[in-house]
């Protein structure tokens, strides 16, 4: 039986960038294939010219044995390729119905269509299990729900291959498990399954064929049961890398930032964290766990100052902080210093020059310049040390913000908060999108400020992230404080439900 | 993911804007064949009438100081991410602030009423920046709207004031009277000739120095001072902002200020400089013409400059034209000018992707 998908010699350049070079990859029927690689390795390209974004420079698509051109997503679509986005493209005010019509409505008209969908939804419902309120508007459904929503899309328009981008970035670890219930069921039913993931204790679970990809280049693909995290690891990054950071046992010395009964309110009106009270000591990395969109974003903006709590304080090193000071400039000076969540949006300045990015925050300082005038000459010179430091690639200074890596950024970032001697450092989403290699040194540097004596706030989806440097893991959902562990005494499933918010024992 | 649009700087800054004026005077070209005119003759009296005589340059250099002071405006807005397009209702503000100023204090000397009229024409060019600034910050009305109305008030309030309280009482004309002559901003002939150089008179005064003054002024605000990093990170990443503890509010009032200010720029000169009393429309629509010169020189006061020279070319040699070329009216000059504004301004985006498309191919055959 020929393969469901075969690329051959795939290559593709973004100018001087050489996104895919000679890719080929085979897909067998009827399997889940994952394929795992660090950010900017070239899977989300590849998938596009798959999935027809993009066209290849050369190269060939075969599918079920037959040579194609898949030159828009319509030619993919008409092939049964479908895709599953990272971020969903669903319109939230429709429903679940209109939204799986939405470019299949058959005709001006829309009953006769919707019909259609109906009948067709009641019967993959039955075939996979895959259960849902038709009329729900989906703005209304969870994010779990909403990833079906994206898929019975896919499968109504006749998919057989499904390529999925990392679909589990927005899960709980339940909703994980039921997604991939639903996969292996795809699969009993002769559907071709393409995973794209960079956690591998997904791909270990689920796949039956791994491919992995490092600059552009597929560099193996095995059997899943043959081989190991470690040795998946090592191939994506090219050399060894360790998967969990050492770190001693420690006594955590005085409290430095105490959160009493903290509550904020979006700008919408919505509650989004309800009465926090946490402390954190000195020496001590207190983890946040939480699927994202549960408040953890709003509090981490609230201790910093960007957001103004509409009840509760915060004491730093004992003393209360007036809500008259509570901004981040005032913040800044008093120590507590912050690596925001989203580093394109909040953490620097994309289109600025990295040594610019690099005193976002501190432009006031007096030693940066001459009276009103930036000494740009230092800035450059102060960069270009730090870029050593923390080893950011490339080492230029003058290069835009938004030509590193996630990673890269991630450091330039990091350099930039850490270099001041934070007393209490926030710290959110510190290696989303960052590459396997970065993780590592980032999380050693925040367990030598942690040994250092810093108190740090840790805000990640990434549970493993939290496991793993947490001293203390909080748990939120819903803007509440779920629960309290201590990072030796817990487990996934322990903390899933916590999350989950089945248990609550704040309340 | 899109393809990325990135330029090497001179492609940015100089192939792009070229390619668009070039095609810009192409498809102007087609508009004067269609009129039954040679496209060629034309090119040809616009050059001539603008830089090919010493007064013609006189002249072209004196529209371009406008264009300066109120692209520089439009500059500086842009950088904290505002779309000011009030230029004109500040300058004529900044008009009765400079006639205010002059025609109260006519008992002092010179040296100090010229830099007195100037700070007033400063001080209400702001102030009539800062209402749309103070809105659109503190109560989020949006500023492209608050500025046309706001030039639609200016242009009221100042025919108001023209009729019925500035009017010199025995004149009919709409129009303050003289201001004191040791106000004068002196022509650049009289400088020139002042020590021994004989040029051509014209309209030119020393307020061109001023504006190019004002655009370095500029570009160390913008590109090097503490002030100017706040601005350009409220314009590019507002959230950013917030996080690095700026307040986007604040800097937006002073982003309208600053460039309120500057569109004052535009009635020194044409006031101070040349016509020495307040009149109705003295600001011509060049206000909106900033906008164009902004956008053409991509909001860094060296574009603004070379943009300004361009459309002090088109301005000066598009009155000689109509002139010489009675069939090519005033009228067709404007559309012409309309022409390079679209082109240079709104389809700037496209030569910019086609160009940025031929870099990425000639890399990729070189790799």
């Amino acid at each position: 039986m020929s393969p469901a998908i075969e690329l051959i010699a795939i290559n593709k350049s973004f100018g001087a960038v050489h996104a895919n070079k000679d890719v080929n990859l085979s897909v067998a029927r009827g399997t889940i294939h994952g394929i795992v690689g660090e950010n900017g390795a070239g899977k989300s390209t590849l998938m596009s010219i798959l999935y027809g974004f993009y066209e290849a420079d050369s190269g060939e698509i075969r599918v079920n044995g037959k040579p194609i051109a898949i030159r828009s997503p319509d030619d993919a679509i008409q092939a049964g390729i479908g895709m599953v986005h990272q971020h969903f493209m669903l319109v939230e005010p429709l429903s679940v119905v209109e939204n799986v019509m939405l470019g299949a409505e058959g005709g001006a008209m829309l009953r006769v269509g919707e019909a259609k969908v109906r009948a067709e939804l009641a019967r993959l419902a039955k075939d996979y299990g895959l259960e849902i309120d038709v009329d729900a508007t989906v703005g209304d459904l969870s994010v779990g729900l909403q990833q079906r929503v994206e898929i019975l899309k896919a499968l109504y328009r006749g998919a057989d291959i499904l390529i999925l981008d990392e679909p589990t970035a927005v899960l709980t670890p339940p909703e994980a498990d039921a997604l991939f219930g639903l996969l292996r069921s795809l699969k009993e039913q002769g559907k071709t399954v393409i995973l794209i993931t960079h956690k591998l204790r997904e791909i270990m679970a689920i796949t039956d064929r791994v491919s992995v990809m490092r600059r552009g280049e597929m560099v193996a693909t095995v059997e899943t049961a043959d081989t190991s995290p470690p040795e998946l690891a090592e191939l994506m990054v090219g050399r060894r890398v360790l998967l969990r950071v050492e770190k001693a046992e420690k006594t955590p010395g005085a409290p430095l930032l105490e959160v009493d009964n903290l509550s904020v309110v979006d700008g919408r009106g919505v509650l989004r964290v309800a009465s926090a009270s946490f402390t954190v000591r000195a020496g001590e990395i207190v983890g946040i766990a939480g699927v994202a969109g549960n408040g953890q974003s709003e509090l981490l903006e609230a201790i910093a100052g960007m957001r103004q709590p509409v009840l509760g304080s915060i004491r730093l090193e004992g003393q209360a902080i007036h809500s008259s000071e509570h901004n981040p400039h005032r913040m800044r000076q008093l120590g507590l210093l912050h690596v925001p969540e989203d580093r394109l949006r909040t953490g620097l300045v994309p289109a600025f020059p990295a040594f610019e990015s690099a005193i976002l925050g501190f432009s006031h300082e007096p030693h940066l310049g001459r009276g009103p005038i930036l000494d740009h000459d230092r800035l450059v010179a102060d960069l270009a040390k730090k870029m050593e430091q923390y080893d950011v690639r490339p080492p230029a200074p003058r290069l835009k913000s938004s030509k590193f890596s996630g990673g890269n950024q991630q450091k330039i970032v990091l350099a930039r908060e850490i270099e001041r001697n934070p007393k209490v450092l926030l710290v959110g989403q510190p290696t989303r999108g960052v590459d396997i290699g970065a993780i590592e040194f980032i999380h050693r540097r925040l367990i030598a400020l942690r040994d250092a004596g810093v108190a740090i706030l840790l805000v990640s989806v990434e549970l493993d992230e939290i496991m793993n440097l947490s001293d203390r893991i909080l748990t939120m959902c819903g803007g509440k404080i779920t629960g309290e562990r201590k990072a030796s005494e817990t487990n996934e499933q322990d903390l899933g439900l916590l999350m989950a918010g089945v248990v609550d024992e704040a309340a | 993911m899109s393809a990325p649009l990135d330029l090497p700087r001179w492609a940015d800054t100089v192939l792009v804007p070229a390619i668009s004026v070039v095609a810009a005077f192409l498809v102007a070209g087609l508009v004067v064949l269609a009129i039954g005119e040679n496209p060629l003759t034309a090119t040809r009296w616009l050059l001539q009438g603008s830089l090919g005589t010493g007064e013609g340059l006189g002249f072209t250099l004196f529209y371009m100081t406008d264009f300066i002071f109120v692209g520089l405006a439009v500059a500086v807005a842009y950088h904290a991410g505002l779309f000011n397009i009030g230029g004109e209702g500040q300058a004529t503000l900044a008009g009765l602030g400079i006639a205010l100023v002059l025609n109260n204090l006519t008992f002092l000397p010179g040296f100090l009423l010229i830099p007195l009229g100037i700070l007033g024409a400063a001080a209400f060019g702001a102030l009539w920046a800062a209402i749309p600034g103070y809105l659109q910050a503190k109560r989020g009305s949006h500023i492209v709207i608050t500025t046309i109305m706001f030039n639609w008030l200016a242009s009221v309030l100042i025919v108001y004031l023209l009729v019925n309280v500035l009017r010199e009482p025995q004149s009919m004309n709409p129009e303050t009277r003289a201001f004191p002559e040791q106000s004068y901003i002196p022509f650049m002939h009289d400088v020139f000739a002042a020590v021994g150089i004989e040029i051509p008179n014209s309209q030119l005064n020393l307020t061109l120095v001023l504006a190019l003054a004002a655009a370095y002024f500029i570009w160390l605000l913008i590109y090097r001072s503490r002030l100017g990093y706040a601005i350009r990170v409220v314009g590019s990443n507002p959230s950013a902002a917030v996080y690095a503890g700026i307040s986007p509010a604040r800097i937006i009032i002073i982003a309208m200020v600053i460039s309120g200010a500057l569109a004052g720029g535009l009635a020194v000169n044409e006031l101070m400089g040349y016509q020495h009393r307040l009149l109705l429309e003295f600001t011509s629509g060049y206000g909106f013409v900033g906008i164009a010169v902004a956008l053409m020189g991509r909001a860094h006061p060296v574009g603004i400059i070379l943009a300004s020279l361009l459309f002090g070319i088109l301005y000066q040699g598009g009155a000689e034209l109509a002139f010489e070329q009675p069939a090519i009216t005033r009228d067709m000059v404007v559309v012409i000018g309309g022409i390079i504004i679209l082109f240079a301004g709104a389809l700037d985006g496209l030569f910019r992707r086609l160009v940025a498309h031929l870099f990425a191919r000639q890399k990729l055959a070189r790799a």
